[in-house]
């Protein structure tokens, strides 16, 4: 919601603003002051502005989600040999953000392939926030990639409310965690652009897993989501993925294109040497 | 557990808010917040007093209320009251729903305790200018 035209007074909350409802002027000597904000109003402020880096830079930043060790960073070990061979998307730069209580090991992988990426340690906290992001972002050039993947804290409940400045949310549903995860979790599953339901080497043994169930779950939360079966192990299905997110960076072009005034020409605007205050983040 | 986080975003934004009116202190702060919104009512609450200890809203009374979940048909144009994991039609049955409410997250109003009495406040806060001041 935008904050200025109005339309966050939705049908939930409205009855509060009429006369009579509980927003209402109050006693004299006391104040009410109507704000109708995102509570998460600060981090969506930051997410916007990180995207508009991504954008100036022509890159497409995407999200990925999923419950720990569902193969968030099997899968971008993956991606990143696979699009090598790929004649398509070999030349497509990548560059990923780790998000992790602990350890630098995710970045450490990633590394091996000569991808560049950032760990962000997060302690205690459950899920990246858009200042961790946006402080990540001081120590990368985007304007050297095409694509920043941010792998998220695995957890299916509190990275569903941080927007981060991405494009695309990815959540990945593995094969051992059962097929009814989008009803359990239905705040996450209905915030992805795509669902991979990963690690489907393991169907034969787990054949208690239906992926039709899974998708009828994705229907009954209203999603229009695609929903791809894939492994990173055997490669079943990674062309299906890499279709998609050549079709991500294909769409964010042609965006980009039409709005010539976004993308920074040259090398003059480097989010590096910016000048920003930065408060604390929320953790 | 991130209803602490959120719970300090939360002061932050009252903070400001009192700190612009030159409240001296916050007396009640009302939040809507829908099924889908992905926080947890109770937690919030347990949350709210370790996040606004020793801020202007100290004492200040969290009243929160929960708004409904609707979808509208996207088919046959029917509203209906749903449950957060089954966001179909109740008429038709479809599932391409779009929803109407229960996502909002939301700070709706802050009532103060305001020193100079009487003047004549704008209602609307423009919290973008003062996030800005804090980003650039």
């Amino acid at each position: 919601m935008c904050d200025t035209c109005g339309c966050n007074i939705t049908h939930g909350n409205e009855r509060l603003i009429k006369p009579g409802g509980k927003l209402e002027k109050t006693a004299s000597g006391k104040e009410a002051v109507t704000v109708l904000h995102s509570l998460l109003h600060e981090n969506d402020h930051t997410a916007q502005h990180n995207r508009q880096h991504f954008d100036q830079h022509n890159v497409l930043a995407i999200n990925l989600m999923s419950s720990p060790g569902a193969g968030k960073t099997a899968l971008l070990e993956t991606t990143i040999q696979q699009l090598r061979d790929d004649p398509k998307g070999k030349d497509l730069k990548i560059a990923v953000i780790e998000g992790d209580l602990e350890t630098e090991n995710d970045a450490e992988r990633i590394r091996k392939y000569g991808v560049e990426a950032i760990q962000i340690t997060t302690g205690s906290a459950c899920h990246l926030d858009a200042h961790m992001i946006h402080q990540a972002l001081h120590n990368l050039d985007l304007s050297n990639f095409d694509i920043v993947f941010i792998e998220n804290v695995g957890n299916l409940v509190c990275p569903a409310s941080f927007d981060l400045g991405q494009h695309s949310n990815v959540v990945l549903l593995s094969v051992p965690e059962g097929d009814d995860k989008p009803a359990k979790y239905p705040v996450m599953f209905r915030s992805a652009d795509l669902v991979l339901i990963s690690k489907c080497d393991l169907l034969p043994v787990l054949d208690d897993f239906n992926a039709e169930t899974a998708k009828r779950y994705m229907h009954d939360i209203a999603s229009t989501a695609p929903v791809l079966e894939l492994s990173s192990k055997d490669k079943t299905g990674i062309s299906l993925w890499l279709d998609w997110l050549m079709q991500q960076v294909a769409v964010r072009k042609a965006w980009l294109e039409d709005h010539p005034e976004i993308v920074v020409q040259g090398n003059d605007h480097h989010h590096q040497q910016h000048h920003h205050y930065h408060g604390k983040s929320n953790v | 557990m991130h209803e602490l986080s959120i719970c300090q975003s939360l002061m932050n934004q009252v903070e400001q808010i009192a700190a612009q009116r030159h409240a001296s202190s916050v007396i009640s702060i009302i939040l809507g917040i829908g099924p889908l919104a992905g926080v947890e009512t109770q937690l919030l609450k347990n949350a709210y007093p370790i996040a606004s200890v020793g801020t202007i809203a100290e004492d200040a009374e969290l009243i929160i209320e929960s708004l409904p979940l609707r979808v509208k048909c996207n088919e046959c144009g029917t509203e209906s009251d749903v449950l957060p994991n089954k966001l179909i039609c109740k008429k038709c049955g479809d599932w391409k729903t779009t929803l109407v409410s229960g996502d909002e997250l939301m700070l709706m109003s802050v009532e103060l305790e305001c020193a100079n009495d009487g003047e004549q406040q704008e209602t609307t806060e423009n919290m973008d200018n003062i996030v800005d001041k804090n980003l650039h």
